[in-house]
């Protein structure tokens, strides 16, 4: 590789792997700097298959419980997504038994009231902003659950896009709520419920029916190799 | 050199390029760009299968030695069923739930395995949105030549007008399932363009399009009951006397007990091989993207189609080192996002395939026009603040949230400063054989998603794999489902699996891999 030195981007760690010292499950290790949570893990030699997913930060399976040194305050980040600090101490969160409720979307009589059916602890909020703090997303959990009670399910749906199911927010709740299952619901239900339908996508539908296309494949699909390459090649 | 000053050059030249069009390449330029640098033109690279359906077959050396491995489990395995069920679905990402969802719709006995928990997959990570003709100024027939000309016209006929014509109904399904796609004022739903289309056609959910269609799926497989075994890895697949599928072995990862399915009609959908690190590329894959499908179903006898093409997707994370190999979305050069060289220059359209693009950037770099790291990778700008001088401050929050969240976390800000990408393993454009049914050659075995192939041709457009997920999803769970009613349980033996250790023997080929690979060996044994 031709590389000329002026594009070279400097990574002090990265030139002399510098290490740090993290305590994992409350064992010290060394583990070079800036890597992630989870290639610590690999990189002390812990097998893992319960905590990891995606490993791109969306699945929510590496959901972990980590502070800073000499920080009494323990946090929450995705292993996958998160850099090892010198004197930080991690653990993986274990999975919770939270219950999700079943329902038919189509068939519920009144979303909004049903939610008190579905998840009876939603209105028992006490307000604590636990959910909020636990959330390795940054989403404001609390606020997403009042909104959820006031029947407001358009906010939650947008509160919570960016939600990985990773679950921290659910065993912190003094009330027994799992705001992500709430999120979910209610999410769905102004999605089923309440947004119209597309219209443009009902006639494309039915054109596609009744054959509007044929013609149109009747002539693509007898075409040589050649003649369609032709044909892809010119439509703009 | 700080990481700063070396995106001074992004920002002089951001205003000069404003102006400048690049065309797309004609045909004959892509060819010579594609054949001088694409990774799948790197011959060392490749070796032909020695054994099995596909014998002689040129591929990636990690995928052959993968489809010659032999199976975990001992031939005498007692075979009495722990589960018997009519549709058994390996797989919980975006095809197994759609395949799981409609079997049991059809009234079908079903069961879902998966390798991790339901939903962690390469599904769950797609950003850049989901490609179906609902647009109109479009049509079912657009879609189809754009894919063609995007796949080399190497694309398989049936399966593409398939899918393409399918589309605008699985957009109904997943808005009736509460899939909240971006919709224009007007209550159409918002179309986007992506790389190698010529219509705008991709549904998005701002950038978390897979995230979304993957939380509504779970929360609807479990809402439907469909029994659901996580942590649990197909290992190898049973036949009857005849050679029909009837089932599999699975592999409790908690406690590493084999566990035996008999089932009517077996759906595979484990996704792709990005873990397989191929020619030693990083990956945006998921943990399980092993190619455990594949395997499983060359040993079955099914035959493979296009295994010697990969795709490498033009944006992975260079810089910072957590984000090596990780997407970065495609959405910024839909949106305009140049790409840059160290010297400031844009070098190719951004818009054009995946392949040209990345193509273009592994050029840029074996030229000396790439940016260097200390750790030795190298990589070229992606311009992200250019869209927000472009379209107005806020446009990256609003439209990109996961990846401005993706680089903060590093302290990079992507509204200030172009971030460093290079091409990284993405996808595999080949697979499975299979009918419009989604059946391989191998009667009751269904392949669908990402370890399929034939749909694509030798290079997939961006979006469509979330369309043939949902579509041959469907369409496996329909007919396996459906299927299940008339047939009757066959016999479960291990008949095929005798058949091929007896060849892998004659042809030298024995035991040095165990497959499926079910997880990557990233666990440092020994500290140096
Ligand atoms: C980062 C990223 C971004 C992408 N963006 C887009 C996009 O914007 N648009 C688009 O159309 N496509 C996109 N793609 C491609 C698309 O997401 C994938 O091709 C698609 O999700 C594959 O779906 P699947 O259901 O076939 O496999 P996956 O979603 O990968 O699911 C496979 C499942 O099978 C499980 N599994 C694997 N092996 C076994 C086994 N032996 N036993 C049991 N279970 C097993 C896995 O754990 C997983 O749950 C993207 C891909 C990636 C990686
Ligand atoms: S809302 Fe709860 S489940 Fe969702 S990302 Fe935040 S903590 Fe995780
Ligand atoms: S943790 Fe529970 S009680 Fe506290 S604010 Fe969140 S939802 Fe309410
Ligand atoms: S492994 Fe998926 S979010 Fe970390």
């Amino acid at each position: 590789m031709t590389a000329n030195n002026d594009n070279t981007l400097d990574q002090e760690h990265a030139q002399q792997p510098k290490m740090v010292t993290v305590e994992i499950d409350g064992k010290p290790h060394q583990v070079p700097a800036g890597i992630t949570l989870m290639k610590a893990l690999w990189y002390t030699g812990q097998e893992v298959t319960r905590g990891a997913g995606c490993l791109g930060g969306f699945c929510g399976a590496c959901g972990t419980y980590y502070r800073t040194k000499d920080d009494p305050k323990v946090k929450t980040c995705l292993a996958c997504s998160h850099a090892v600090e010198d004197g930080m101490s991690f653990s993986f969160a274990p999975s919770f038994p939270a219950r999700k409720a079943t329902y038919d979307l189509n068939v519920l009589e009144n979303p909004k009231q049903d939610l008190f059916e579905l998840y009876p602890e939603t209105p028992l909020c006490r307000n604590c902003n636990a959910c909020t703090e636990a959330c390795p997303q940054n989403i404001d959990v609390r606020e997403g659950v009042w909104k959820a009670v006031f029947g407001d399910f358009k906010t939650v749906s947008e509160t919570f896009m960016d939600c990985v199911m990773c679950g921290m927010c659910a065993p912190v709740c003094i009330a027994d709520i799992a705001p992500s299952l709430v999120a979910v619901y209610a999410s769905r239900a102004y999605g089923v419920r309440e947004m119209e339908k597309p219209p443009g996508l009902a006639d494309r539908i039915k054109a596609i029916e009744d054959g509007q296309y044929q013609e149109d494949w009747n002539r693509v699909l007898n075409m040589t190799d050649a003649e369609l390459q032709q044909a892809s090649a010119n439509i703009q | 050199m700080d990481i700063h000053a070396l995106h001074e050059v992004v920002h002089t030249s951001r205003d000069a390029r404003r102006t400048h069009i690049l065309p797309k390449l004609s045909p004959a330029e892509r060819d010579t760009l594609i054949k001088k640098y694409h990774p799948d033109h790197r011959e060392a690279a490749y070796r032909p299968v020695v054994f099995g359906p596909n014998k002689g077959d040129l591929t990636v050396r990690e995928l052959a030695s993968v489809l010659e491995g032999d199976s975990p489990i001992p031939t005498d395995l007692p075979l009495e069923p722990d589960h018997t069920v009519d549709v058994l679905v390996v797989g919980g990402g975006g095809a197994g739930c759609a395949a799981a969802l409609h079997a049991h719709a059809e009234g079908a006995k079903v069961l879902l395995a998966t390798k991790l928990r339901l939903a962690d997959s390469n599904s769950v990570m797609a950003q850049g949105g989901m490609q179906i003709a609902v647009a109109p100024n479009d049509s079912p027939v657009q879609h189809f030549l754009d894919t063609l000309k995007g796949g080399h016209m190497k694309n398989d006929h049936d399966l593409l007008k398939t899918m393409v014509e399918e589309g605008p109904s699985i957009a109904k399904w997943l808005l009736e399932l509460g899939v909240l796609f971006d919709r224009d004022a007007d209550g159409n739903l918002h179309v986007k363009k992506g790389g190698g289309s010529t219509k705008e056609r991709l549904l998005t959910c701002s950038d978390y399009t897979g995230l979304e269609i993957m939380r509504v799926l779970k929360d609807e497989v479990l809402n439907q009951k469909i029994q659901l075994l996580e942590f649990a890895a197909a290992v190898e697949l049973l036949s009857d006397e005849q050679g029909a599928c009837t089932g599999a072995v699975l592999q409790d990862l908690d406690n590493k007990r084999f566990v035996v399915v008999a089932a009517k009609t077996v759906i595979l959908a484990t996704g792709g091989i990005g873990r397989l690190h191929i020619q030693g590329f990083p990956t945006s894959n998921h943990y399980g993207a092993t190619g455990d499908g594949l395997a499983l179903a060359y040993r079955m006898g099914s035959p493979l189609v296009q295994i010697d093409t990969f795709q490498y997707h033009p944006s992975g994370g260079v810089y910072p080192e957590q984000l090596v190999g990780q997407l970065v979305t495609e959405g910024i050069r839909s949106e305009g996002g140049h790409l840059v060289n160290a010297k400031g220059d844009r070098f190719v359209n951004e818009l054009d395939t995946r392949d040209v693009v990345s193509s273009s950037i592994i050029r840029e770099c074996e030229e000396g026009r790439g940016v260097r790291t200390a750790t030795g990778r190298v990589g070229v700008w992606l311009d992200t603040p250019l869209l927000e001088a472009e379209q107005g401050e806020g446009t990256l929050d609003k439209h990109f949230p996961a990846m401005v969240r993706q680089y903060e976390r590093y302290g990079v800000d992507i509204r200030k400063d172009p971030v460093l990408i290079y091409p990284t393993l993405h996808y595999q454009n080949g697979g499975v054989k299979i009918d419009s049914n989604s059946e391989t050659p191998v009667k009751n075995l269904f392949v669908a998603g990402e370890t399929s192939g034939g749909l694509h041709g030798r290079n997939r457009l961006m979006g469509n794999s979330l369309l043939d997920l949902m579509v041959f999803g469907k369409r496996s769970g329909m007919t396996a489902g459906a299927r299940v009613k008339t047939a009757s349980q066959g016999k479960l033996t291990l008949n095929h699996l005798q058949r091929f250790r007896a060849e892998a023997k004659k042809h030298g080929v024995t035991g040095q891999v165990t497959s499926p690979m079910v997880l990557p060996a990233y666990t440092r044994m020994h500290t140096a």
